[in-house]
């Protein structure tokens, strides 16, 4: 029954830091890159060379600008996948069951063996997380690389999802959310991590780390003192003598 | 949301059929021997016609029978079972119009309330989607039921219960316009509750050039351009003129009005896809 479990026993997810965010994409590739293969259907491409590309991601990300009551606009780099949501309206309204989420570790999937290529599940999705995959006709999501988190043949530091194995600048941190003494409940903690709207009633598990704020304008470059460079020895003789003349 | 071809056509046409059944069911009109063949065939064929439809919009329709499964969460699957045990329940009834036997009317109740039961398990599908504010209003199995009820008193050669059916049609279709304009709004979900983000959030960069599923799918702007203009057409089509008609009665100008309301029936269900809005869209900065 694809009725959600009452109480998972972790709420793996991840919190995303998006003061640290600089907008790469090496999430969106590595994701890519790793769905392609293993778990389920690969990702697939439609006229990926052609005038008209498309295809399924389950990450993508946003660039925004932010303009605050004062101070500097920010630009502000926003990855958006799947938020693993505690209340998931995308596995309730499944009719086949495909969708569920899991009572161990909290994640949610989608049985593609079982899915019918309805759509509903992205439709009850308030973040855009599902992407129905053209070629095969069943919904894409995050599986929270699964496939590598559990995987033993992988080198233990491999053993977390693409997307954050991949980020250049440590933006991405993965972890039990159910643990309040883990890397990310500390971080959300600390950081005042917060819910994508927390209205819909979805109790997303991954948290977003908020900007920090920008107190002040920053018009000369943080690297200006390095560049005043002052000559010593002979050569700073040499350049007072030659000053004078 | 994007108008699918399918979906709207499962939906008007299932919609009559099991609003038409109905009314047979209760005995509005009663036919014997061949009329009464060919009018269930009718109903029958509307029904059926419309739910094999609905498979033309699956990715993978060779498994639909697994969506009998989720009955217990899900409101596609109790759809499902709602239109199967509405179908068996109609067929003795059917079978005794046409070879001439009596169905008890308790029977002839049941399968009349599964009929209602399975369109209202076709609205609930829609009504369920909160990220769809437009859909998440009661306004929407009452007008689904009302399009079912009123279209199937027209087939049914209903002409007063019809009438009556499409003033009240009209009146639900007009509050669910007008309900409808502000539900995105009322539902309160900003650029700003969608990224958390404080002060004013603009789309600078899109996260992919090309289009995608969610672009297809869910933030379906084109031709909204005429969307007022149909939105009269429909009101007219699907319920004032034909109201006219079957106050005018007589067999000719009740199925011609069928006809009419059918014009104004997938006019407003095209309506009803392309207009509602998804929240997903405020990720694109888009509606």
């Amino acid at each position: 029954m694809t009725c959600l479990p009452g109480h998972t026993e972790k709420k793996l997810g991840l919190a995303i830091d998006l003061d640290t965010c600089v907008g790469c994409h090496a999430c969106v590739t590595a994701c890519k890159g790793w769905n392609d293969q293993g778990y389920g259907a690969p990702l697939s491409d439609q006229d990926a060379y052609g005038a008209d590309p498309s295809g399924t991601f389950l990450n993508r990300v946003h660039s925004y600008s932010v303009q605050p009551d004062q101070g500097a606009a920010q630009i502000i780099n926003f990855p958006r996948s799947c938020l693993h949501c505690e209340d998931a309206p995308c596995v309730t309204v499944c009719p086949t069951g495909a969708s569920y989420k899991r009572v161990e570790d909290g994640i949610v999937l989608v049985n593609e063996s079982d899915c019918i290529g309805c759509g509903l599940c992205a439709w009850a999705c308030p973040y855009g997380a599902r992407e129905m995959d053209v070629d095969e006709g069943v919904m894409k999501k995050c599986t929270l690389c699964v496939d590598r988190i559990y995987n033993e043949n992988l080198p233990e530091e491999d053993r977390e999802p693409a997307c954050v194995r991949g980020c250049p600048t440590g933006a991405r941190h993965f972890g039990d959310f159910a643990d309040p003494d883990s890397k990310v409940s500390q971080l959300a903690a600390k950081r005042g991590g917060y819910d994508l709207m927390p209205d819909m009633g979805t109790k997303p598990t991954n948290k977003y780390l908020p900007p920090r704020p920008k107190d002040k304008r920053l018009d000369a470059s943080l690297l200006a003192p390095l560049l005043d460079i002052e000559a010593k020895g002979f050569a700073g003789w040499l350049d007072r003598v030659l000053g004078k003349i | 949301m994007h108008p699918a071809p399918s979906v709207i056509i499962f939906s008007v046409l299932s919609g009559l059929g099991f609003g038409f059944m109905c009314f047979m069911a209760l005995g509005f009109l009663p036919l014997r021997g061949m009329w009464a063949f060919w009018a269930w065939g009718i109903g029958y064929a509307l029904a059926v016609g419309g739910l094999l439809a609905a498979t033309a919009h699956l990715g993978n329709p060779q498994r639909a029978i697994k969506a009998f499964s989720q009955w217990r969460s899900s409101w596609l699957s109790r759809e499902g079972w709602a239109a199967v045990l509405a179908l068996l329940a109609m067929a003795p009834i059917a079978l005794g119009d046409w070879l001439g036997f009596g169905v008890p009317f308790v029977w002839r109740g049941l399968a009349a309330g599964l009929a209602l039961v399975t369109v209202i398990c076709t609205a609930m599908i829609y009504t369920q989607i909160k990220a769809v504010p437009r859909w998440h209003h009661w306004l929407t199995p009452v007008m689904f039921t009302g399009f079912a009820l009123a279209g199937g008193a027209l087939l049914a050669m209903q002409a007063t219960l019809a009438f009556v059916l499409l003033l009240a049609l009209a009146v639900v279709m007009l509050a669910g316009n007008y309900i409808g304009d502000g539900q995105f709004a009322r539902a309160g979900q900003t650029m700003n509750t969608a990224t958390g983000l404080r002060g004013e959030v603009s789309v600078f960069e899109q996260p992919h050039t090309g289009g995608n599923y969610l672009l297809r799918e869910m933030i379906f702007v084109v031709g909204r351009k005429h969307a007022r203009k149909l939105r009269v057409i429909a009101v007219l089509c699907a319920a004032v003129l034909p109201a006219l008609m079957a106050a005018v009665g007589g067999v000719g100008l009740m199925l011609a009005a069928v006809v009419v309301h059918l014009v104004g029936a997938f006019a407003a269900r095209w309506l009803f896809f392309a207009q509602a809005e998804h929240v997903v869209g405020l990720y694109y900065g888009k509606r």
